[in-house]
């Protein structure tokens, strides 16, 4: 058994290397333990060359500022992975000869680090840790920081011969293999993308891929669109109902529904998922903050885990960027070495966000005023408190002052800290209000429908609010188990106050609320079928419905309902059977109300009553006129059903503003893409030719600005946002490059390319022929007048917000035959079936 | 966060409101209604206002309708401008397309009002005619556009340009290996095809979709279709071959409709400035010399 360490810090990205570094520099005793043979593996896996982005620009980097004098600390700054990772190695003493050794002066701390160390087991408590590696070693440590990021262990083969040399679970470029026969097992994005990826002609390799089932649940529709094509052209080979049974060298045995079989085989590419790292930790005996599997470890102010001695920073804590990552090392080694924390780095950014607040208080004033007063904020610590005000914005209103307004966009959620609001619920009186008080929430709806917000909103007196991103309002729904009930119970009452209108209040609702029930929802999934006898009444909460009707043998579409409305109330009120049959286009979340209580409801407001008919009739109306049409010449109902079934697939169902093509109009001059790419500094966000056709009309690849934008779900600094205009765009500024939205959109619409060089003006190319001309310039032309330093970000269409008169793609189309649409408004049988010609 | 109701959104649901209809139909035919009143107005004028010695461009309604005309022309010009600076605004191309359809056909009409009917030998009937040579262009444009795109779209079947050529090159691949069994003579035809342009047959070829010198074409008469498929490479190079020959013909088709869709404007374009140039030599004759 060795020596106790003072501290054993576990895992070698930027958040434990700079906990390592600093724990050196103050003599601690230490060890650094990594995995894999290298430092920094998250960062060592980004693409070769790879522009690494320092972002936020305005927080201080800790670890480079600690004692003058001693040192000039852990260095970090923009630049590329090879550099960052050049310097870093210099720092811990770690020769690579994959990565180029950095010129310059640059100190090598003596850290004591030891690769190829995974960490299997942590036992003990604090003061006396026992760290048992993979390779059976034993160390000792007081205690335990853990940094090993959220990507996880790679899940292995189950058959044997699993950890043989050729099975990898990494492919970094499909083109360093060619002529070679390799199998891909699993079937979900990242398998498919490897094997079309290594299936291209070009590399000669002959490419298996393994589906233990018959279905592509996992994938993107997309992604098994594409891989399904693939096979049909022979460019690779899928093997349904087929699992590995033996890993052997230069083949494999498989499992078939007939028997075993060997194929030749050089490589296997396992891409079957990873196992998060979160049952290792709750091993040692840390909680999180709930079930959820977004979910972080609990953390008291210094970083330490309900497990003493145990800490968790960086990724692995909930702070994804690389600066946040390197300042938390510093910041747990300075607290055990001096028993005392410094004030934290991200002070400078709380300041900014409490600057509007009256009264020149300071940051701990105000955490302590907005954790006390709102009262989804109950259950959070310090430091979750700190995090959630990071991506926020803090700022008082004086009385009628407008905080939002209706048919603006918003996903963001409101908190009042002190005073309170008016909430205008007749667009036609403003002076009608309904009023929320201190410590409530406010915007909850666009939040979760992702809709506009239903009303205008003021202070009705000297107020403070908090408004959370989406992005914050979300991680916080979704760790703590307090914030997250109280959110629903609000938005389910004033849904159904704002779905029925005046007249309404919360008690006359209250029985209502309190037996209502949010139901998830999947993709096709019948809510209500034609003919049963069910009656309920639902309001829809998120996503989106299609309503379909069994007309003369055959399921023809009625409409398609946006979230917030409501539907099954035929069936409440008349007490009919089902006339029409109601399913999920995309997921959505549907509210069940009991439909006795709501008749009973209805019977103490006739003016309720009246509305629901009125309500009932307008729907009827546009069933029969469907209905009417079904003894139609040319098949025009067909037409209908089958374009609005091919358009919702395609994605039109979630999108707020998609553009279509119709091909019988378009003369494929490209003027869209010329056009958008000169609108937007001489990229295209749309590819015209590329994506489906059904009936001539085309859904090109091109950003359907979604109700829910896929593309949000994991942006390190937060780039993505909705805009006023409904837009979802990207922040250019504090883009960092690392192309998880490109890989979480569904629909391919966002593409990594570095901003161009500016072109000669368009006089200039048409009387001296200078410069490429209108639209985007060619690969070759932007290389080579481009600066070759620039790093690549996410670009995606921004529906051209800010630019006057709107989308250039569609003004720019000569013949009307581009289109930007709203599903709400096009899938209607007047809209799909117009004569355009 | 505070809000400025000043956004796009209401200009914004008017889009997703309308906007579904062909250029020609743009806002119910508003510019073919212009047009008409416009052709409608010169003509009455030109039969009713009595015009000394006789109707010619040099009377003074004359220099009206001249007037009008060298307007209507210039504005119809600057749509290769407008298409190519898409500058912030409230305006679209089919918008413009609409006007530029209708007006430059009225001009038909107001043009010849504008001569009198007097046709000679000299610069002003040449401006004439190469009035007429841009609009009958454009008529022809009109019609590719109101038919072609439907066939485009059927020819394209959700393939792109790219994908196409890729199809091919997969195809080649295949072909190449398929060949290696094959005899001298065989395998020559077969060369010979994967070693032509696929671009070959010029801009003859791509208009009329002719390509009398298709070595793929000839490489598959080599190769017999033999009842019961004896020689098993042959055969397989002669299926390869077919495909070969199907794709080639869907990007030929592809290349066929696009340059039947822009011929024109080749015609259009320099005929514009062709014109521009003689109507400025039209009118500084008029004024100098007349
Ligand atoms: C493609 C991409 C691009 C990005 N670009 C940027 C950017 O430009 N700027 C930016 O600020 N951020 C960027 N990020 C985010 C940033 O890289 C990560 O959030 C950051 O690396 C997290 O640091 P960490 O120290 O918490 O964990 P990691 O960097 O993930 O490091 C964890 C380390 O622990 C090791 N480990 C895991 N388990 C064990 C174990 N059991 N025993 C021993 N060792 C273990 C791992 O091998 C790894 O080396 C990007 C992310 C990606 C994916
Ligand atoms: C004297 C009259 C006219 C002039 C000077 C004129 C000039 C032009 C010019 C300069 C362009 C731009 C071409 C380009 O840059 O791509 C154009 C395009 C066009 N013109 Fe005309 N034109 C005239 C009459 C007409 C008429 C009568 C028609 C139809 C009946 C017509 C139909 C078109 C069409 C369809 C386009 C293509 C629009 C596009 O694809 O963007 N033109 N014309
Ligand atoms: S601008 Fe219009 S006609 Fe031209 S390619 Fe685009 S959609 Fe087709
Ligand atoms: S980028 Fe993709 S996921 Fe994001 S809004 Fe657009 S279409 Fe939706
Ligand atoms: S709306 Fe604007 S940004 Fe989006 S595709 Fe069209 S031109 Fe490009």
């Amino acid at each position: 058994m060795s020596d106790l360490y003072e501290v054993a810090i576990i895992g070698s990205g930027p958040a434990g290397m700079s906990a390592a570094g600093q724990a050196a520099k103050r003599g601690m005793a230490h060890v650094l333990l990594e995995k894999t043979d290298h430092l920094s593996d998250t960062i060592y896996k980004y693409q070769a060359g790879k522009f690494v982005m320092a972002t936020p620009s305005n927080l201080a980097l800790r670890a480079g500022g600690y004692e003058e004098g001693v040192s000039a600390g852990m260095q970090f700054d923009e630049g590329t992975r090879e550099n960052i990772l050049g310097i870093w190695n210099q720092h811990c003493g770690v020769n690579d000869p994959t990565i180029p050794v950095v010129e310059g002066e640059i100190e090598s701390w003596g850290v004591n680090v030891k690769l190829n160390a995974e960490v299997t087991k942590i036992e003990g408590d604090k003061g006396d840790f026992t760290i048992t590696l993979k390779s059976g070693e034993v160390l000792k440590a007081k205690t335990i920081i853990l940094a090993i990021g959220t990507q996880g262990n790679p899940n292995k083969l189950r058959c044997p011969g699993a950890d043989h040399p050729m099975i990898t679970s990494q492919l970094d470029d499909p083109a360093d293999h060619y002529d070679k026969h390799i199998t891909v097992v699993g079937t979900g994005d990242a398998g498919i993308e490897n094997a079309l990826g290594l299936a291209e002609p070009a590399l000669g390799n002959t490419v298996t891929i393994l589906n233990r089932g018959k279905d592509f649940a996992k994938a993107k529709q997309r992604n098994a669109d594409w891989l399904t094509e693939a096979d049909a052209d022979g460019k690779l080979k899928i093997r349904y109902g087929t699992s590995p049974a033996e890993v052997r060298d230069g083949e494999m045995v498989l499992e078939t529904e007939t028997g075993e079989e060997t194929i030749p085989c050089d490589l296997i590419i396992a891409r079957i998922g990873s196992q998060p790292p979160r049952g290792f930790i709750e091993s040692m005996g840390v909680e999180f903050t709930s079930a959820d599997r977004s979910a972080f470890p609990v953390l008291s102010p210094v970083f330490e885990t309900t497990k003493a001695g145990i800490f968790v920073i960086g990724a692995l804590a909930g702070y994804p960027l690389i600066k946040h990552c390197m300042n938390q090392g510093f910041d747990v080694i300075e607290y055990l070495a001096s028993g005392e924390s410094p004030k934290p780095a991200d002070e400078p950014l709380l300041e900014e966000v409490f600057a509007d607040l009256p009264g020149n208080k300071s940051v701990d004033y105000w955490l302590d005023v907005y954790q006390k007063n709102v009262s989804i904020f109950g259950g959070l610590s310090t430091l979750q408190m700190r995090e959630l005000m990071l991506d926020s914005t803090c700022k008082a209103f004086g009385p009628g002052e407008v905080i939002f307004r209706r048919n603006e966009q918003g996903s963001s959620l409101f908190a009042i800290a002190s005073g309170s609001v008016a909430v205008e619920v007749d667009p036609n009186d403003p002076s009608i209000t309904v009023p929320i008080g201190e410590g409530s929430i406010f915007g909850e709806v666009g939040l979760i429908s992702g809709r506009r917000r239903g009303s205008t909103i003021r202070a009705a007196e000297d107020t403070i609010v908090v408004e959370l991103s989406r992005k914050a309002a979300l991680k916080l729904i979704s760790s703590s188990p307090e914030a997250n009930d109280a959110v629903t119970r609000i938005s389910i009452e004033r849904q159904i106050l704002q779905m029925f209108g005046s007249g309404l209040t919360p008690a006359d609702i209250a029985p209502l609320v309190e037996s209502a029930e949010t139901v998830q929802v999947p993709a096709g999934k019948v809510v209500i079928q034609e003919g049963d006898e069910d009656k309920d009444l639902f309001i829809l909460r998120l996503g989106s419905m299609l309503v379909e009707k069994d007309i003369g043998g055959r399921q023809i579409f009625l409409s398609y309902l946006p979230a917030g409305s409501f539907f099954g109330e035929m069936a409440v009120i008349d007490g009919s059977k089902r006339t029409a049959t109601v399913k999920a286009s995309v997921k959505s979340e549907v509210i069940k109300l009991d439909g006795e209580m709501f008749n009973a409801l209805l019977d103490t407001k006739p003016q309720l009553r009246s509305k629901m008919l009125e309500v009932m009739e307008g729907r009827r109306q546009t069933n029969d006129f469907i209905e009417s049409q079904k003894g139609d010449v040319g098949g025009a109902l067909e037409l209908y059903t089958k374009t609005a079934k091919f358009l919702s697939e395609q994605g039109i169902g979630e999108a707020t503003d998609a553009l279509l093509i119709d091909e019988k109009l378009c003369i494929g001059c490209d003027n869209c893409e010329r056009a958008c790419a000169d609108a937007h500094e001489g990229l295209s966000r749309l590819d015209r030719e590329a994506g489906k056709s059904f009936a001539h009309l085309h859904v090109p690849t091109s950003c359907r600005h979604c109700e829910h934008p896929h593309c949000m779900a994991d942006c390190p600094p937060n780039a993505i946002r909705r805009g006023a205009d409904g837009e979802v765009s990207i922040n250019a500024e504090t883009c960092i490059g690392c192309g998880n939205c490109k890989s979480f959109c569904p629909y391919g619409v966002i593409r990594m390319d570095p901003v161009p060089p500016k072109k000669p003006s368009l006089l200039e190319w048409l009387f001296f022929g200078k410069g490429p001309g209108p639209g985007e310039a060619s690969y070759s032309w932007r290389k080579k007048n481009g600066d070759p330093d620039l790093a690549k970000k996410a670009i995606k269409c921004d529906m051209c917000a800010g630019i006057d008169g709107g989308p250039a793609c569609v003004r720019a189309c000569p013949t009307g035959a581009a289109i930007r649409v709203s599903p709400d408004k096009f899938l209607t049988f007047a809209k799909i079936t117009e004569d355009v010609e | 966060m505070a809000s400025v109701p000043g956004n796009r959104f209401k200009q914004d649901e008017r889009r997703r409101n309308a906007d579904h209809v062909s250029f020609l139909k743009h806002r119910r035919y508003r510019w073919l209604w212009i047009a008409v009143l416009l052709c409608l107005a010169t003509g009455l004028g030109y039969a009713l206002i009595d015009q000394e010695p006789r109707p010619n461009g040099g009377s003074w309604y004359g220099y009206t309708l001249g007037t009008i005309g060298l307007g209507l022309i210039v504005w119809l010009s600057l749509l290769g401008i407008r298409k190519r600076k898409i500058t912030a605004g409230n305006w679209s191309l089919k918008a413009w397309t609409s006007a530029h359809v209708y007006l430059g056909l009225a001009l038909i009409v107001v043009g010849t009002l504008h001569t009198g009917f007097q046709i000679g030998w000299n610069v002003h009937t040449l401006a004439y005619f190469l009035m007429l040579l841009v609009i009958i262009s454009g008529i022809y444009g009109v019609i590719v556009y109101a038919t072609l795109p439907t066939t485009l779209s059927n020819n394209r079947n959700e393939m792109t340009r790219g994908e196409m050529l890729e199809a091919l090159t997969a195809i080649d691949r295949q072909l190449e290996s398929a060949a290696q069994p094959l005899g001298r003579q065989q395998s020559d035809l077969v060369i010979r095809a994967l070693e032509q342009d696929v671009f070959y047959g010029g801009a003859w070829g791509r208009l009329t979709g002719t390509y009398p010198g298709c070595a793929t074409n000839r490489a598959l008469g080599g190769f017999p279709e033999v009842a019961g498929g004896v020689d098993g490479a042959s055969e397989r190079v002669r299926s390869l071959l077919v495909k070969r020959a199907e794709q080639l013909a869907q990007i030929r088709r592809q290349l066929r409709i696009r340059a039947l869709l822009e011929i024109w404007l080749f015609i259009h374009i320099p005929a514009t400035i062709a014109l521009l140039a003689a109507l400025f030599a039209h009118v500084v004759s008029v004024f100098y010399y007349w």
